[in-house]
């Protein structure tokens, strides 16, 4: 992505050890989170991370297109990851690509892991990520924002789904790469965790690591996923206290 | 669901959809909700010996029972609800509703008061039509069944559908029907209200206008005190000259005759062929 090598390495780690923003290396970007901005969906989320900015909408569970995909004892989940055309420096060229087609099927197996489908056969929970505006780690936030709207929507689910991601730059293991340090560093690892046991759904893993690093760079992704869960739930309280409160059931 | 004993708080509501008076913390999913000796209801799931929250809601125990009780999300069905579906295609023996539910439903021909020929179905009901349907089945798989018999069931002609949420219907509706009356009386509008969340409204534009506000305020501001005086000022304060022969009919003699929960929606089927 974007014109690797014509740019000179930026200085990615000063001597005391600030980041190019200025961060600690166990420092997240600032995040906010909005949780239900759109009134058509089921459940909606509006995430900004860093210069990320992210829309998720969730739809269902409602019958499933194609019908062929239907299974008849539980919900399947279906996810669209897309990055908008202005939402890198280049232009991006619209449209699923390669890189979007994984990104949605990983999120979209993160989550059936966490939904509960039995509850809804036939169904089909459809959820939308659209990136607006891209400054690396685009799939964790959009993660984000799409649980948010799950919990938005009323879908029953293990927990929410907190996810970040955690890299190497200039020879040390950081947390939440912004775009410089992506495009610069030596290695990137997205991954997605369920508070409530720990267990990972995602994990990805590009670049290179010493075994000693990668298990320096779990339990910082932990801790991070704990940071940002505590954001989401403070979002979807934000939300559910000043308007909802007192509903009927 | 057995009545809690626990004694009402005042203005606390007396139907069944009234919420237990008990504490009512919100939660989210994947919040540890209870411990050791309580067992799993809806809205969540056990791990070992603790409950945990599986939706967004207010948490509403019932011992020994852990529930949490939603506070959005799709319409969910239960026999009896009369809801109002719209026709999303017509096939020889039925026509498949959409009522806001997580599948479509299901009307029989044999569930309606018309005698229909097979594949005549298409002469009483079109893509898009609304009708006032009741959930008359239910089964594990998801499917749902719905029916035209019954005295408020039937097509509604004309009107317009406005949505709220699932969850404030027992507030549009009120104690004893009594919010829905004051709307209809108020504004001379002919309502439907649907279990699922959809409102059938029909009169002239304007009365369907003041409907679909204080509709609107409902489903914002349903759960501040105070409900129905804010909707009634805000009906008085809208009304036009055309229905003042309305508000001025005695009060007494509206409550005197009160109206039928919901509308006399339009019964008849298209002239028999």
């Amino acid at each position: 992505m974007g014109s690797v090598g014509a740019k000179e390495v930026p200085v990615l780690m000063t001597p005391d050890g600030r980041r190019i923003d200025g961060r600690r290396w166990d420092e997240l970007r600032p995040i906010h989170i909005v949780a239900g901005p759109l009134r058509q969906a089921d459940g909606s989320a509006f995430v900004e991370w860093g210069a990320n900015k992210v829309m998720a909408a969730v739809y269902g569970p409602r019958e499933v297109h194609p019908r062929h995909l239907q299974e008849n004892h539980r919900a399947i989940v279906q996810c669209r990851y897309n990055m908008a055309a202005f939402s890198v420096d280049e232009r991006k060229r619209p449209g699923l690509d390669r890189r979007s087609q994984e990104i949605s099927k990983v999120i979209a197996e993160a989550f059936d892991s966490v939904v509960f489908a039995e509850e809804f056969p036939r169904t089909s929970i459809d959820v939308y990520i659209e990136v607006l505006q891209a400054n690396a780690g685009t799939r964790c936030a959009g993660l984000v924002a799409a649980s948010v709207a799950l919990a938005d929507a009323g879908i029953p689910m293990v927990d929410l789904l907190p996810a970040v991601a955690v890299g190497k730059v200039a020879g040390e293991v950081v947390l939440d790469l912004k775009k410089e340090e992506d495009n610069f560093g030596e290695a990137d690892l997205p991954m997605a965790m369920v508070p409530q046991s720990g267990r990972l759904v995602l994990l990805q893993m590009e670049g290179h690591m010493t075994r000693e690093e990668l298990s320096k760079a779990l339990d910082l992704g932990v801790k991070g996923c704990r940071e940002v869960h505590e954001k989401m739930k403070e979002a979807l309280r934000a939300r559910y206290t000043t308007t909802d409160a007192g509903a009927d059931a | 669901m057995g009545r809690s004993h626990r004694p009402h708080r005042r203005g606390d509501r007396h139907d069944e959809s009234s919420p237990d008076s008990g504490e009512r913390v919100l939660v989210l999913p994947g919040d540890q909700v209870a411990g050791h000796g309580w067992k799993p209801g809806r809205g969540t799931y056990r791990v070992g010996d603790r409950v945990f929250a599986s939706v967004l809601g207010l948490y509403q125990p019932r011992p020994p029972l852990a529930q949490v009780v939603p506070l959005n999300g799709r319409y969910i069905p239960k026999e009896g609800d009369e809801v109002i579906g719209t026709v999303v295609d017509v096939q020889g023996t039925f026509w498949l509703l959409n009522i806001g539910a997580p599948r479509w439903a299901p009307l029989h021909m044999t569930g309606t008061p018309w005698s229909i020929e097979i594949g005549e179905t298409q002469k009483y009901l079109h893509v898009g039509d609304a009708v006032l349907v009741r959930v008359e089945s239910l089964d594990p798989t998801g499917r749902i069944g719905v029916t035209m018999l019954g005295d408020d069931l039937g097509k509604l002609e004309g009107g317009t559908i406005i949505t709220v949420s699932p969850a404030k219907i027992p507030r549009v509706i009120g104690r004893g029907a009594s919010m829905i009356q004051t709307i209809t009386r108020l504004t001379g509008a002919r309502v439907a209200v649907g279990r699922n969340g959809r409102i059938w409204i029909d009169g002239p534009p304007e009365a369907i206008q003041r409907v679909a506000e204080s509709l609107r305020l409902i489903d914002d501001e349903g759960h501040r005190p105070g409900l129905t005086e804010r909707v009634e000022s805000y009906l008085a304060a809208t009304a036009s000259s055309a229905d003042v022969l309305m508000r001025s009919t005695p009060r007494s003699l509206v409550d005197a005759a009160p109206e039928r929960e919901g509308p006399e929606p339009d019964r008849s089927g298209p002239e028999d062929p």
